[in-house]
């Protein structure tokens, strides 16, 4: 079976399991539009290579594996629908499939250097996150550091507030917005700029962010955490 | 301020017996370190509170008797920056440089080193003589993290004690440490910022006259540089220069980084306090990958639907506290001390009677208040503080919060209020925003308290029906809210989201605990004593002196015209402001039966109640208002809500009148 096959399926798995919790065969079969028994002959493969969990009649979970390959795959997609859409300009209608032919045949060299030349994109064009990658690198700024001058075309930096972080996300800050005497507070709590903050959690109903910074936990009003710019590097935390 | 005058540096060798000497040590630090822990284990049961001078900041002060000397420990409230923005940085600063304290302890947390040593760093900046308590040794040896506090203590040239307070280790050492210190003075070395701030930095200094404003030379540089605006001023009068200078080398910082000055330099603090972790600190992961005991709490506490269900859960329980548990104890109090002497508000006699009987309800009045409902929720109040949770709480119910106009804190003076108004506005301190302060503890007075809730199903709920009862909790519910906004509209001052820390949880301290309960009643009871037994002898000697006629005949127009009352209600409303339960007592008393309903109409009894809930806060209130924001501020909201009372009442009574 192809591997490229496989992908597809580990994707929609990841997709569905984020929602719904577990990958029911039914779903898959909708999401990729194929018969509910081709599924499950795929799913078989899937589970003999380890890369999933498969309960007959129940449904599908990725395992640590399964969930690092969805996860890659799923990267460099989003990846290319930036590069498409920011550098070749192609109109963002058809980058979602073109996006989806070229994901599986990106190498990890390519994929590394494609995420320099866009500066760690925080998001896709459709405005979903793009996950970390798995190098061992200190920071995405760190990794931006050690690259030379990028070419021209690329875009500026993309800079997020730390509100739009997902939980276990980390950036470095990149400026605070809002009057001088917040600026202070929140620069005497050790949220000064460069510093590597990671998102805890958010309270529900546009409550407070709960961040981690230099050791210490921090609940930051939402309205006040808006004006906190970061340089996301969508790094993974614990 | 006292060190050991005559001794001209040769302190060691003075034998340590002087009596009279005495010294005063500062406790410094972030919130959360263990400040309070290190303060009682340093003092023991030999503590004060009471404020700050003019300030509704909570000053702590207590004696460290130590080989043959007597040190005054003061508490300085937690703190994270002295940057003067909030009171509790204007206090200690000033007591810092003013008072001029023999030594500053300041207590961090070996865990967060870098954000508590920028604070160290500010004090270095202050050049008091410090020494360094690194705190919380253990927590930190489980996080993987390693201080070399003798290298430390060399690089910022201070004493540096590691110490685990909560199990007293250490607390010998910082004694010694202590002791030494006041003989000793270490002065911390100065810490250099980046060339390019610190040669402004000494530009500045040397254009200052000597001893300016009291403050350090190069402090009050740095202060400059920052724009502060207390030394700009102070300084403007003695050196306008350096001033002119400062704002000059502040705009080219500016220019350079883009940045306000006093923001780049917390940076190169930070970055000093970066330097100096990297330098003394090992860090031996990988234990910082596993889930912490804090991290597995949260994902219950802080949940989406778990966390609302806990917090429910804790409300729902002081709630059940405040009508079944405390009502039940106190009524068995009441009930108990009526047999020692009989209770009897409207006494006549002898004057010796009328004190007597006066004083005897006051003070009965007073205990049936403290046991039951203030007691407990202080213990509540310390445990979840203590303990973490209280942060927990705040985060979760911040959003709801701010539709008053107040953000997540305010939630436990408005618990507190359910059962008693005054501890309830006492506990506004832990806002840190005036403006919210001041706006929660309006709003708390407005929370049924467990005697207006008497009252409501004394009178409406057993005369009339129970859903006129929870018809006028609703609406006292919705007045708070429109009350909220109103007053958040239009009060002046600015209203500052919440930016807090969030610490780890920790089992409480229990002698701490016990100790904050002890003397936030104890506090509270300077108030309410005296108000209860005083008020209530006022009272009896009124009636004894038959002063009761021209009140009610005074208070005629509003209470019989306005409000469609009798006339007699007028004296009980006056009773009502000593406690407001008490207006059901004196109503039986002045209509000899206890059978409202049989003299007056449905109407009648709505309208006293709403009346009763709402007018003017009881007199303790009055007094801890007075306490924590003036007379004038504690009158307006008299004022005010007596206003609205009669307003409300009157409103009621015309259109009630129409269907009942």
């Amino acid at each position: 079976m192809a591997s490229e096959q496989l992908e597809e399926y580990l994707e929609s798995i990841l997709d569905i399991e984020e929602q719904q919790g577990i990958a029911r065969t039914s779903a898959i079969a909708k999401c990729l539009k194929v018969a509910p028994a081709s599924v499950t002959e795929v799913l078989q493969v899937l589970s003999e290579k380890g890369l999933v969990h498969y309960e007959p009649y129940k449904g599908a979970t990725l395992t640590d594996t399964g969930r690092e390959m969805a996860r890659t795959v799923k990267r460099r997609h989003r990846l290319l629908e930036v590069f498409l859409t920011d550098v070749l300009h192609i109109n963002r209608e058809n980058v979602h499939d073109e996006a989806c032919k070229m994901e599986h045949t990106l190498s990890d060299e390519t994929e590394c250097a494609l995420c320099k030349l866009l500066k760690a994109p925080a998001r896709c064009p459709h405005g979903s996150l793009i996950e970390a990658c798995n190098r061992q690198v200190e920071s995405c700024s760190a990794c931006l550091e050690e690259t030379r001058p990028v070419a021209a075309g690329s875009r500026d930096e993309p800079l997020i507030p730390v509100t739009s972080l997902a939980p276990g996300q980390k950036g470095t800050i990149a400026f605070i917005r809002g009057d001088n005497s917040v600026v202070q507070r929140l620069t005497d709590l050790g949220l000064t700029l460069k510093t590597e903050i990671q998102l805890v959690r958010k309270a529900p109903l546009q409550g407070p962010v709960e961040i981690s910074v230099r050791k210490t936990r921090l609940a930051i009003d939402h309205a006040i955490a808006d004006h906190i710019f970061v340089a996301s590097c969508g790094e993974k935390g614990r | 301020m006292n060190g050991c005058p005559g001794c001209g540096g040769n302190c060691a060798s003075h034998p340590p017996m002087v009596k009279k000497a005495e010294y005063v040590v500062a406790l410094a630090g972030n919130a959360n370190v263990g400040k309070s822990v290190t303060f009682n284990q340093l003092t023991g049961v030999d503590q004060e509170t009471g404020n700050w001078p003019g300030k509704t900041v909570e000053r702590a002060e207590g004696i460290l008797q130590y080989r043959g000397l007597r040190i005054r420990v003061i508490d300085l409230p937690g703190i994270y920056s002295i940057s003067a923005l909030s009171t509790e940085e204007q206090v200690s600063r000033e007591f810092i440089a003013h008072d001029h304290p023999d030594v500053v302890v300041n207590i961090v947390d070996a865990s967060a080193l870098e954000r508590n040593l920028f604070f160290t760093l500010q004090l270095v900046e202050l050049e008091s003589p410090l020494i360094l308590a690194v705190n919380q040794m253990d927590l930190a040896a489980q996080k993987g993290i390693v201080l070399d506090h003798a290298k430390l203590s060399g690089l910022l040239g201070i004493p540096v004690i590691p110490m685990v307070a909560i199990q007293g280790k250490g607390i010998l050492e910082l004694s010694d440490a202590i002791v030494e210190a006041i003989h000793a003075r270490p002065r911390p070395h100065l810490m250099p910022f980046g060339r390019e701030v610190e040669d402004r930095i000494t530009r500045i200094r040397d254009l200052l006259p000597a001893g300016a404003g009291g403050y350090p030379p190069r402090w009050t540089a740095i202060k400059l540089l920052e724009g502060d605006p207390d030394t700009l001023w102070e300084v403007k009068k003695l050196a306008p220069d350096a001033v002119t200078a400062a704002q000059g080398f502040a705009r080219e910082l500016e220019k350079i980084h883009g940045e306000q000055a006093s923001t780049i330099l917390s940076g190169e603090r930070y970055h000093v306090a970066e330097q100096l972790v990297s330098d003394t600190v090992a860090f031996r992961s990988p234990g910082d990958q596993e889930v912490t005991l804090t991290e597995r709490i949260d994902r219950v506490a802080l949940h989406p639907v778990l966390g609302y269900i806990l917090l429910a859960l804790m409300l729902g329980g002081l709630l059940v506290w405040t009508f079944i548990v405390g009502a039940w104890i106190s009524e068995a109090l009441t009930a108990f001390l009526s047999g020692i002497a009989p209770l009897r508000s409207l006494a006549t006699g002898s004057v010796v009677d009328i004190l007597f009987n006066g004083a005897w309800t006051g003070l009965v009045a007073a205990v049936t208040l403290i046991i039951p409902y203030v007691i407990p929720f202080y213990l509540f109040l310390a445990l979840i503080e203590d303990s973490g949770f209280l942060t927990r709480f705040s985060l979760m119910l911040d959003q709801g919060m701010h539709k008053m106009g107040l953000h997540g804190k305010a939630i436990i003076p408005l618990v507190l209020g359910f059962g008693c108004t005054v501890p309830a506005c006492l506990s506004c301190r832990i806002i840190e925003s005036p403006k919210q302060k001041f706006l929660a503890a309006f709003l708390v007075t407005l929370v049924p308290c467990s005697a207006r809730t008497i009252v409501i199903l004394g009178i409406v709920a057993l005369f009339v029906n129970i859903w006129w009862a929870l018809a006028l909790y609703l609406l006292d519910f919705v007045l708070i809210i429109i009350l909220g906004r109103l007053a958040f509209k239009l009060l002046p001052g600015e209203s500052v989201g919440m930016i807090m820390e969030m610490p780890e949880y920790h089992v409480p301290h229990l002698p701490g605990v016990v100790g904050q309960t002890w003397q936030r009643t104890r506090s509270l009871i300077g108030i309410v004593l005296p108000a209860y037994i005083a008020g209530s002898i006022a009272i009896t000697a009124a009636y004894a002196l038959g002063l009761l006629e021209p009140i009610n005949a005074a208070l005629s127009p509003i209470t019989v015209l306005l409000l469609g009352l009798p006339a007699i209600t007028g004296v009980v409303f006056v009773f009502g402001i000593i406690r407001k339960e008490m207006t059901i007592l004196a109503l039986a008393a002045l209509f000899g039966t206890t059978v409202f309903s049989s003299v007056l109409t449905p109407v009648q009894l709505i309208v006293f109640a709403l009346v009763a809930m709402l007018y003017a806060p009881c007199i303790s209130t009055i007094l801890a208002l007075a306490h924590e924001f003036g007379w004038k501020r504690a009158l307006s909201i008299t004022a005010l809500e007596t206003g609205l009372a009669i307003a409300l009442g009157a409103v009621a009574f015309r259109i009630l009148s129409l269907f009942m």
